[in-house]
């Protein structure tokens, strides 16, 4: 038995081994992660805001790092043969005018470090913060991100 | 031989420009058409945000929403449209049109000069707003800044720079009917049909278009191509969105998050900063209206 576990936790980690290769050599598959990420942080966020579950300080701090580590990877995740393929929705205009959209993830950045104390301090803080947070995503998604299809 | 052809030609000189010229006269609304009316700016306002003017003619790479200098590219199959100046402005905006002026361009799209418009501004739905509501959003946008400066033309290769030829589009594709509610529906579903089909023109994104750039009717709402020229806009009938209950449209048109805690993207994200602004009944009505959207057939 002891060596059946043994081999199935070889297989896991080869298959989070091989998992953790592709998403350094493939940028498409890296940033959607992110996103997807981000995602569910906000989800996270998102229900406590509501009162659909009760605030908690550590997972919305936990929230705010995420998003800064997306905004602080996302400039480097575009290299020219990443424009397309895996569904992504990654508009077009990103390599057109790089400049801004690394710019706007600077911006966003900085609004998530900006927002980060005061939003894990309270839930009135975390009322705030979010639609500030969310401004910043669209800020960024209305030029660049093609809509779902 | 050659003078059957000429009396050919004769004829079809005589004949085909008169009727040419006839059908493609740019309508108009005269000015005695009105009675007296007091513009209602906070529905005036109502209007602005639903309408989305600010998406279109608000100065790009800016945040106000509110300056209507214009100057936004839009590109299209037929060529690149740019956006002109709603502003204030005596000179270069709306500031000198009258009243009469302003509704005929919303409702014929027929400019004060008398030519046509390029359906890039969505007359087709904006002829369905109440005259009324115009007037109000004609009173509220001479409350906005004043810009001056006119934005350069159209860039369109022939033929669709001969704006007369857009009379013929217009008898095709501009049938002139105002918004009839459907009394078998409630108050509320109907005031979700106007506000969709007449200031939101909804359909003119998210409908696919044929060769001649009007909505093909019977795919409405089933998804089309962005303005931006890059990527596609959603199917938004119960053929894709069955899931979506009515909270989850008014979720997305007041915070941009739809249910699987994703957020909108490109222009719809100027889309919902105006929908969030809206009342929430209004919000309500256009989620219930979107909601009984039927798959396609």
């Amino acid at each position: 038995m002891k060596r059946t576990d043994g081999a199935a936790l070889a297989a896991i980690f080869a298959v989070l081994g091989a998992g953790a290769v592709v998403a350094q050599t493939d940028p498409i598959a890296a940033r959607m992660a992110l996103m997807k990420g981000n995602n569910d942080n906000a989800t996270v966020v998102v229900q406590m805001v509501k009162g659909q579950a009760a605030f908690d300080a550590g997972k919305v701090d936990a929230a705010f790092a995420q998003w800064a580590e997306t905004a602080q990877k996302l400039p480097g995740l575009f290299p020219d043969n990443s424009k397309t393929g895996q569904k992504t929705r990654a508009a077009p205009k990103i390599w057109m005018t790089k400049a801004d959209f690394d710019a706007k993830a600077a911006e966003f950045a900085k609004v998530v470090a900006g927002n980060r104390d005061k939003a894990k301090a309270s839930l009135v803080g975390l009322r705030a913060a979010v639609p500030v947070v969310a401004d910043a995503c669209d800020n960024c998604h209305k030029d660049y991100r093609l809509a779902k299809q | 031989m050659f003078r059957k052809l000429v009396i050919v030609a004769a004829l079809a000189a005589a004949v085909v420009a008169p009727a040419f010229w006839y059908l493609t006269i740019p309508a108009t609304i005269p000015a005695n058409a009105f009675t007296s009316h007091t513009g209602d700016l906070a529905n005036g306002r109502t209007m602005f945000l639903i309408g989305g003017c600010s998406s279109c003619h608000a100065v790009p790479e800016q945040k106000d929403a509110t300056l209507l200098g214009g100057g936004l590219a839009l590109h299209s199959p037929f060529g690149v449209f740019y956006v002109p100046n709603i502003s204030s402005d005596d000179k270069d905006g709306i500031g000198g049109w009258s009243e009469a002026q302003f509704v005929t361009a919303m409702v014929k799209g027929t400019s004060p000069g008398g030519e046509h418009l390029y359906p890039a501004l969505p007359y087709t739905s904006y002829q369905r707003i109440r005259i009324d509501d115009l007037r109000d959003l004609f009173a509220y946008l001479k409350t906005l800044p004043a810009i001056s400066g006119k934005v350069r033309e159209h860039d369109l290769p022939f033929p669709f720079n001969i704006r007369r030829t857009l009379g013929i589009w217009k008898l095709l594709f501009l049938d002139g009917k105002a918004f009839t509610p459907d009394a078998a529906q409630s108050a509320q579903w109907n005031r979700g049909a106007y506000l969709v089909n007449g200031p939101g023109h909804c359909a003119e994104c998210h409908s696919p278009r044929n060769l001649l750039g009007a909505i093909v009717a019977s795919r409405r709402f089933t998804g089309g191509q962005s303005p931006t020229g890059q990527g596609g806009v959603p199917n938004i009938t119960q053929g894709k969105l069955h899931d979506w209950k009515v909270e989850d449209f008014v979720e997305t048109l007041e915070t941009g998050m739809t249910p699987d805690s994703d957020r909108v993207g490109g222009p719809m994200v100027e889309v919902v900063a105006n929908t969030k602004q809206l009342s929430a009944a209004d919000r309500e009505a256009i989620a219930v209206y979107l909601k009984s959207l039927p798959a396609p057939k």
